[in-house]
């Protein structure tokens, strides 16, 4: 392999790349990411490999084995596309075809049929509103997005530099090697106004000038990948489907503020995206990428992973040095910050993922290119995860300034089941609800803190009108419990008590008093807390209470839940018309709580009755239904 | 002032009040210099800042709320300490802790010092609207130092400091998170099972009884009572100056008549000073100075009197031990030589057919310290299968036992100790403070007793607080380089430098508690700085009054070389810790 050992190699290198991708007569990409893994693409990608290795009329290459060379047909495992809710995904170029839902069944037919013939097979293509959706680029889902960090996640091996380099893998960081000064490289970030996608928000030109301009010399760079909000996957796609953009950006990072060493922290639920790292790492040390002068030069850069055992509190960086040093991941008081005394007590730009992976680009095409997507004070894309019950899950990727209204509604294709939006849950455990007269609200940072909400690091949990908010800030509440660090008292001891408040309420034993003790709770965790993290921990109790006061009132005064999602406070109840007096609900019933006469109407005794539903459920005449 | 001056001076607005701040490290520091007890939990300026327990919160002209033990002041800094919202929150904080919180303060050992109790009346709590719903955990009662209640706890993690910042040991740390969080050893080991050393400054700045001492109050009640039993007691250099805290005395005044007065009337049968035990040790460690100089030997000499260093040493760097003086401790010589005359005085008794004291002795120390506690057990503390010390009782079960028996220390008389071994020298006084050792066997070896020579002597640099105190003595024809230093954590650091061949030391003095003795784990809390200050001058002043000032000169120790001691030195005054 030949060592990338000045700017000419690396473009002979990309151009050749390039070049073999172009030749090639067909491509299958079969997704790879945690979603369609678990969905079975594991198998489809074998499946796929046997097939076409036992055409003895096929040339075939797989996977990241592939000599460089002009093969005419290659088998990739590609890194996450993002539509994970028609997972498994396969890709199939260059027809640019996109097959969803594909079975190990399906293998054969795409074999035979597409791939030897170029038919579409149409009953594995997406459908929505009637129309079938031939192209990826087409599917409404992908028309709508604005994907730039996202651009290769799907479209390439993920574990393989070259097609990284094919698309333009560290060219921004030749760039800054061979252009640029590290001043400028800071200037240029500080003037795109990149803002931290780890939630907070801040500057990261300006972190970098701080920690560029620090008297100690042996500074770090980290890159914190311990996404912890349930339901956000963003910085785990991107660790799988790209990961040498992010490195790449951790390189420039380095450069600009004269890092020599670097921490990647990953939550080691994320085996995959360790994998793929350890992967890329090794095949850019392999390349001249990474380790000693780099690209000839005399910068130089060594790179570690550092796996986290999963403390949701990890993700605040002083929790997160402090794991990364050998010791427990608890948030220090500040001063001094991490930029000046981070990690080893060294100066220390810690930035997360996305952040990282938007830097390349901003390099490469300016930074006066990048602010004109998205507004002023926040440019750029932002990438979500968008779960919950909406049509089409996933991860998706808009410019900063897209309205709720068209995430949900264009790009996630509207309320699942055709039900009515009640809620988007935003931030996760830090954040906020936004409610329909949200919906037209520009999603940036500094319009969605005015909401009480924030962007967080981008989970966004649709709701619809069969969710119970008090359900979910209690959720939320035993998330933030569970995971506290444990350290200062109003994080500890206050969340502790917020949620037996809570599970007081949705058992139906709240009092009109426990709704003034949570917001006295929730104020005074939100002032005196430690860390970020226990600042914003009464976030999402806040926000439903502002939001949805009436129905935590119909809890605790009518004890009524009218989701139903409230298993404490269901009411069953039998309609005497249907009964026929059976007597099987009462037989079934396990703690004797239905009574009656045989032939007449049954009856339940609500103050016996356990809720668990076995009447309902055993009732041959539908005699037996939640109250309303 | 010149305009130079102005200039440099920077202010802070305190409560509308206008107040100059120079280097103060933190906002805390200089609210308190204004006079305003702003209350604290994990806050200690010898610890690193922890910021956890939030009752330090302020407010700026913006309305908002800081902590000020971790907020660098700025010039023009512009802060309230008692809105209605800081009111608030800190009755709020204070509720949740006690909430979470064993609350049978009646019966708890710390009643009426805890400072948790002591804020939550302060503040006005008088309520608490949550049930406690923290799983109650079992008690440590495995170590013969502290007892470890962890329902008491409020997570302030300044025990977790201590033992790891100032003592460098670590035993203790946190497990599991949020409200399940815990403060533990590794495993959840027994104390008994890890490498405590028992020193008990966890102890003494844990603000509630979550970490107590292990009270012998009860077993010495009863052999006070027990006719058959004559009950001596010892007391140790710097109980005197700590047991007037909590009967009103001044900070750091020799309480030692009254003391001694107390005992009288609570039954103790003879009451000596562990000073005297301390002149022996003078005598002892000299003369194993002077030999080992000589021969070269096992140099550095280390102290061996104090029990949570020893511990250390023998736990942590086991290659050093043979190099730990022989010498007993004062407590453990005199321990030894009590029992050792009354067995002498029983076969004299017999011999000469005169009525002998048929009463089993019981030595009974008083003692700074809860690592004595454990020194007392150690096999090499027994003498012909004989316990040299029965009980150790610290400080604060002394206090308490005052109170039991309802004495006010304040208005005793002051009387004088039982003769013989009541009387000692200066020299052995200054045992309670770091430093104090090696003077004294300075002064032996020096063999001066000019004041001219002594101030020399204190003058060398053995005496202060600083973690490691080096000097050089000229004795005879050798220059002499001494150590002395404060806490483990140094002394770690010491014993480090000297594996690396990096430092050369003849003779080192290690006290594991910092400033020593009036410190200990044994002493009454709380230990301000100002309490600090004044135990330590009080120290020096028994020292400065005291008409003998060299243990040699102590004419009882004489007597007993020629007396008792003869041909038995060894088997009394020491141990081997160089085997094992």
């Amino acid at each position: 392999m030949q060592k990338v050992e000045n700017r000419e190699i690396l473009n002979d290198l990309r151009d050749a790349s390039r070049q073999r991708m172009e030749q090639s007569k067909c491509r299958i990409l079969i997704c790879a990411g945690t979603g369609c893994l678990a969905g079975g693409s594991g198998a489809v990608y074998e499946r796929m490999c046997e097939l076409v290795a036992g055409d003895p009329d096929i040339e075939v290459q797989f996977g990241p084995e592939i000599a460089h060379g002009d093969g005419p047909m290659e088998v990739k495992k590609s890194g996450c596309h993002g539509f994970c809710e028609m997972g498994p995904l396969m890709r199939i170029e260059p027809l640019g075809i996109l097959y969803t839902k594909v079975k190990l069944e399906d293998c054969e037919a795409i074999f035979e049929r597409t791939i030897k013939k170029g038919d579409v097979i149409r009953h594995l293509l997406y459908k929505q509103n009637g129309i079938e959706y031939q192209k990826q680029e087409e599917i409404p889902f992908y028309k709508k997005q604005t994907r730039l960090v996202l651009e290769n996640c799907g479209h390439i091996d993920a574990e393989h530099i070259e097609e990284s380099i094919a698309h333009g893998g560290y060219q921004a960081l030749a760039k800054v090697l061979f252009e640029m000064t590290p001043e400028q490289v800071v200037d240029e970030i500080l003037e795109s106004n990149l803002r931290g996608r780890g939630g907070g928000g801040f500057q990261t030109g300006y972190k970098w000038k701080q920690v560029a301009r620090q008297p100690e010399k042996i500074r770090y760079v980290v890159c914190n990948g311990d996404e912890g909000d349930p339901g956000a996957f963003m910085d785990r796609s991107i660790m799988e489907g790209d990961p040498h953009k992010m490195i790449e950006g951790m390189m420039i990072a380095a450069y600009a503020v004269g890092a020599q060493e670097g921490y990647i922290y990953v939550r080691a639920e994320y085996p995959l995206a360790i994998s793929r790292l350890k992967k890329a790492m090794q095949d850019a040390e392999e390349h001249g990428l990474l380790g000693d002068h780099i690209m000839g030069t005399d910068f130089s850069f060594r790179l570690h992973i550092n796996r986290g055992a999963g403390a949701f509190v990890c993700g605040e960086g002083s929790a997160l040095t402090a794991s990364i040093e050998g010791n427990r991941g608890m948030p220090r008081v500040k001063p001094p910050r991490t930029v000046e005394q981070g990690l080893f007590e060294k100066p220390t730009v810690l930035n997360n993922v996305e952040t990282y992976a938007n830097v390349p680009m901003i390099i490469l095409k300016g930074a006066a290119w990048y602010k004109t997507i998205g507004p002023e004070n926040s440019p750029g894309t932002k990438a979500f995860a968008l779960t919950g019950s909406v049509k089409n899950t996933g991860l998706i990727e808009v410019p900063m300034g897209t309205t709720l209204r068209e995430v949900i509604f264009d790009i996630g294709g509207g309320i699942k089941g055709d039900g009515e939006f009640k809620a988007v849950q935003i931030g996760g455990p830090s954040g906020g609800c936004l409610i329909t007269p949200h919906l037209d609200v520009s999603l940036d940072f500094d319009s969605l803190k005015k909401m009480g909400a924030m962007i967080g690091s981008g989970g966004l949990v649709v709701m619809d009108s069969n969710t119970c908010m008090v359900e979910v800030a209690r959720f939320f509440m035993n998330f933030t419990q569970n995971e506290s660090c444990g350290k200062c008292v109003p994080c500890r001891e206050g969340t502790k008590r917020m949620l037996e408040i809570l599970e007081r309420i949705v058992a139906g034993n709240g009092t009109m008093e426990d709704l003034d003790l949570l917001e006295e709770l929730a104020t005074m965790i939100t002032e005196t807390a430690l860390c970020g993290l226990g600042k914003s921990a009464a976030l999402p109790v806040m926000s439903t209470l502002k939001l949805f006061r009436d129905e935590y009132i119909e809890h605790v005064v009518e004890k009524k839940c009218a989701s139903h999602t409230c298993s404490a406070l269901r009411r069953f109840v039998i309609s005497p018309e249907l009964c026929k007096g059976c007597s099987r609900c009462a037989r079934n019933c396990p703690v004797g709580a239905i009574s009656g006469k045989i032939k007449e109407p049954f009856t339940i005794d609500d103050s016996v009755c356990i809720k668990c539903g076995a009447c309902e459920s055993n009732c041959a005449f539908g005699a037996i239904h939640v109250e309303a | 002032m010149s305009a130079e001056n102005k200039q440099a001076t920077k202010y802070i607005t305190i409560n509308n009040r206008k107040i100059p701040f120079t280097d103060e490290k933190n906002v805390l520091s200089i609210i308190r210099k204004t006079g305003i007890d702003l209350p604290t939990f994990c806050y200690h300026s010898e610890l690193s800042t922890y910021g956890a327990c939030r009752m330090c919160v302020v407010e700026d002209d913006r309305g908002r709320v800081f902590a000020s033990c971790s907020e660098v002041p700025r010039d023009g800094m512009v802060i309230y300490t008692n809105t209605p919202k800081l009111q608030h929150h800190r009755k709020m904080i204070l509720e949740l802790l006690l909430a979470s919180h064993c609350r049978d303060c009646t019966t708890c050992r710390e009643n009426g010092v805890c400072t948790l109790q002591k804020l939550a009346q302060q503040l006005g709590v008088d309520k608490v609207r949550f049930e406690n719903t923290k799983e109650q955990l079992p008690v440590d009662d495995s170590s013969n130092c502290i007892f470890i209640d962890p329902n008491k706890c409020i997570l302030c993690g300044d025990c977790v400091r201590t033992c790891e910042e100032i003592q460098g040991l670590g035993i203790l740390n946190f497990a599991h998170r949020g409200s399940k969080m815990r403060v533990t050893s590794a495993f959840h080991r027994k104390m008994a099972d890890t490498d405590c050393v028992g020193c008990g400054q966890c102890r003494v700045v844990c603000p509630t009884g979550a970490i107590t001492i292990k009270s012998n109050v009860h077993a010495v009640w009863e052999v006070v009572s027990d006719k058959s039993k004559r009950v001596v007691v010892q007391i140790a250099p710097a109980v005197r100056v700590a047991i007037g805290d909590s009967f009103g005395l001044p900070r750091g005044e020799n309480a030692i008549g009254k003391l001694v007065a107390a005992l009288r009337r609570m039954g103790f049968d003879e009451i000596y000073d562990t000073n005297f035990g301390a002149d022996l040790t003078v005598m002892e460690e000299s003369k194993e100075l002077a030999e080992r100089l000589e021969s070269g030997e096992n140099l550095p000499l280390f102290t061996s009197c104090c029990p949570g260093w020893v511990s250390f040493c023998e736990k942590k760097h086991p290659e050093y031990r043979k190099h730990i003086s022989t010498c007993r401790s004062p407590q453990q010589m005199f321990g030894a030589l009590i029992k050792e005359d009354a067995k002498v005085r029983r076969e004299q008794a017999i011999a000469n057919n005169e009525p002998a004291d048929e009463r089993e002795t019981i030595v009974v120390s008083i003692m700074p310290c809860t690592a004595k506690k454990n020194e007392i057990v150690r096999p090499e503390h027994f003498t012909d299968g004989v316990q040299n010390v029965d009980f150790v009782l610290t400080t604060v079960e002394v206090t308490r036992m005052i109170r039991e028996a309802g004495i006010d220390l304040a208005q005793m008389p002051s009387e004088s100790m039982d003769m013989p071994f009541g009387l000692a020298s200066g020299a052995a006084a200054i045992f309670g403070v770091t430093g104090g050792v090696t003077e004294a066997v300075l002064r032996r070896l020096v063999g001066s007793n000019r004041m001219e020579d002594l101030e020399e002597i204190s003058f060398t640099g053995v005496r202060g607080i600083e973690g490691v105190k080096e000097a050089t003595v000229t004795l005879g024809d050798r220059e002499v380089k001494i150590a002395v230093v404060n806490g483990l954590k140094c002394a770690d650091e010491v014993l480090n430098k000297m594996k690396a061949g990096e430092v050369y030391y003849d003779f080192v003095e290690v006290m594991a508690c910092k400033r020593g003795c009036i410190t200990g784990g044994g002493q009454p809390t709380p230990i301000g700085p100002r309490t600090k200050k004044a135990r330590f001058e009080g120290m020096y002043n028994i020292d400065k009054a005291a008409q003998i000032k060299l243990s040699n000169e102590n004419p009882f120790i004489r007597t007993l070389y020629d007396g008792i001691l003869k041909g038995k030195e060894h088997k009394l005054l020491h141990n081997e810790y160089g085997e094992s």
